[in-house]
């Protein structure tokens, strides 16, 4: 039995609405049967220093990522760590985070590789949450374990690989990092860490769109109508486009995919996870460099 | 230069190694709540602070080599990144009081000896050897100079 709606009525301009909570909604929530809050952060030390009420930790790195390969873990890994946490498949699931829900949107688009049906949001995650003055404690809940089923995941809808990019050049790609990392400005300097890819620029044809466009001050989600100039006029996107997005690692642009899937209703939007740290070092992959998108290479 | 690790971080990295994995979150943890707001005379001069841009969470950094070659490593970095702060104080602590040359000769992969890739993650732990690699070339520069 999913946990009812949050029927706030800044969240029904949106193509998925059952996909937002608000602060107020959850904290009048907290404690529900059916209900699991989980936090999710870049930081791994942040859900310590305080957290909201019964919230589970999962984070990205230690927890959804295989601790050898470059992956998620597994449908075993999955139900293990699940279970674990007390939430099971029909378990409605809210992911909050910091800056702006950026790690709690890629937990969210991990949880629906594997086809975890009821998994939201709270928008604004963890700094409007605060600004509201909402409280936090230090105190990590004992959840009792419970059965979650072994799921495979399915990559093939929500997730591009690298060849899956190669196939879908011509049709559109956002590239959601920094303008100064898609124009390939960025390079290393001497004594400086190398930025994990071995070259600079972008994917020839993507659209640059920063993702924290898709947020306003306050850490929301901005409304639909700044979310269409932003994607639709500004990026050209259309309906019924087939998308993908990219970034360094595949975060940012996980939030990006929230936005184009659950928040604009665009029905193919696959996430490249590979991203410019696989592309940038790959042999042989077009790149373009500088401002502009580039054209697509014939092939 | 010949690389050997400073007494104090060695004992930095014997406190985390006798933990538990979880254990070592609390002790960084600790470290983080420990790093010291930075002087006054540089809280009002931004501009003399380095990025490090390696680090997903703003920090900066401002290193000082004084009279005495006695190098001092100024670090600040917000609330919300428990984790940066964490790496900075463990570097202020085990950097505190020695000369230019020791702290030259601090290995690079010191970060990735204390038991924390595993409960951190190794690409977070590069946020750490920025840190390390920042401050080194800052000396060298102020030697240099």
């Amino acid at each position: 039995m999913p946990v009812e709606l949050d029927p706030a009525p800044q969240l029904a301009q949106f193509a998925h609405p059952d996909r937002l909570v608000t602060g107020e909604w959850l904290e009048a929530h907290l404690g529900t049967p059916g209900l699991v809050v989980v936090e999710s952060d870049e930081d791994v030390l942040l859900y310590e220093t305080g957290h909201i009420e019964g919230a589970v930790k999962i984070d990205w790195h230690t927890d959804l990522n295989d601790p050898v390969e470059r992956d998620y873990i597994d449908g075993e890994g999955f139900a293990k760590l699940l279970g674990a946490k007390g939430i099971s498949r029909d378990t409605t699931v809210v992911i909050y985070g910091d800056k702006n829900n950026w790690w709690a949107a890629y937990a969210l688009w991990v949880f629906s590789l594997f086809g975890h049906e009821d998994v939201r949001l709270l928008d604004g995650g963890r700094a409007k949450w605060e600004a509201d003055g909402r409280a936090y404690t230090t105190e990590v809940p004992q959840p009792t374990p419970v059965d979650y089923p072994v799921v495979e995941r399915d990559d093939s809808k929500l997730r591009a690989y690298k060849d899956d990019v190669l196939a879908h050049l011509g049709n559109p790609l956002v590239d959601v990092r920094s303008p100064e990392e898609y124009s390939g400005e960025r390079t290393t300097a001497p004594a400086y860490p190398d930025e994990g890819a071995l070259r600079a620029g972008h994917i020839p044809s993507a659209q640059n769109v920063p993702w924290a466009k898709a947020v306003a001050e306050d850490g929301t989600f901005k409304p639909v109508p700044e979310l269409d100039a932003i994607y639709r006029e500004g990026a050209g996107l259309k309906e019924g486009d087939d998308i993908v997005a990219y970034c360094r690692i595949g975060e940012r642009s996980s939030h990006t995919w929230f936005v184009l899937t659950h928040l604009l209703g665009f029905e193919k939007v696959r996430n490249y996870d590979g991203s410019w740290t696989e592309w940038g070092s790959a042999v042989r992959v077009p790149i373009v460099k500088g401002a502009d998108p580039g054209a697509v290479p014939s092939r | 230069m010949t690389e050997s690790t400073p007494h104090q971080l060695a004992e930095i990295r014997e406190e985390f190694l006798a933990l538990e994995t979880r254990d070592r979150l609390q002790l960084l943890l600790e470290f983080s709540n420990e790093l010291p707001e930075l002087p006054e005379r540089y809280r009002e001069h931004p501009d003399l602070l380095e990025r490090v841009e390696e680090c997903q969470s703003p920090v900066f950094i401002f290193v000082e080599v004084d009279g005495q070659g006695i190098v001092h490593l100024h670090a600040t970095a917000p609330k919300e990144a428990p984790t940066t702060r964490g790496f900075a104080s463990i570097l202020v602590q085990g950097l505190a009081g020695l000369t230019a040359d020791e702290v030259l000769s601090v290995p690079d992969d010191y970060p990735n000896t204390i038991g924390l890739t595993e409960a951190v993650s190794p690409l977070r732990i590069r946020g750490m050897k920025a840190l390390l690699g920042r401050t080194k070339r800052q000396v060298r520069e102020k030697i240099a100079a």
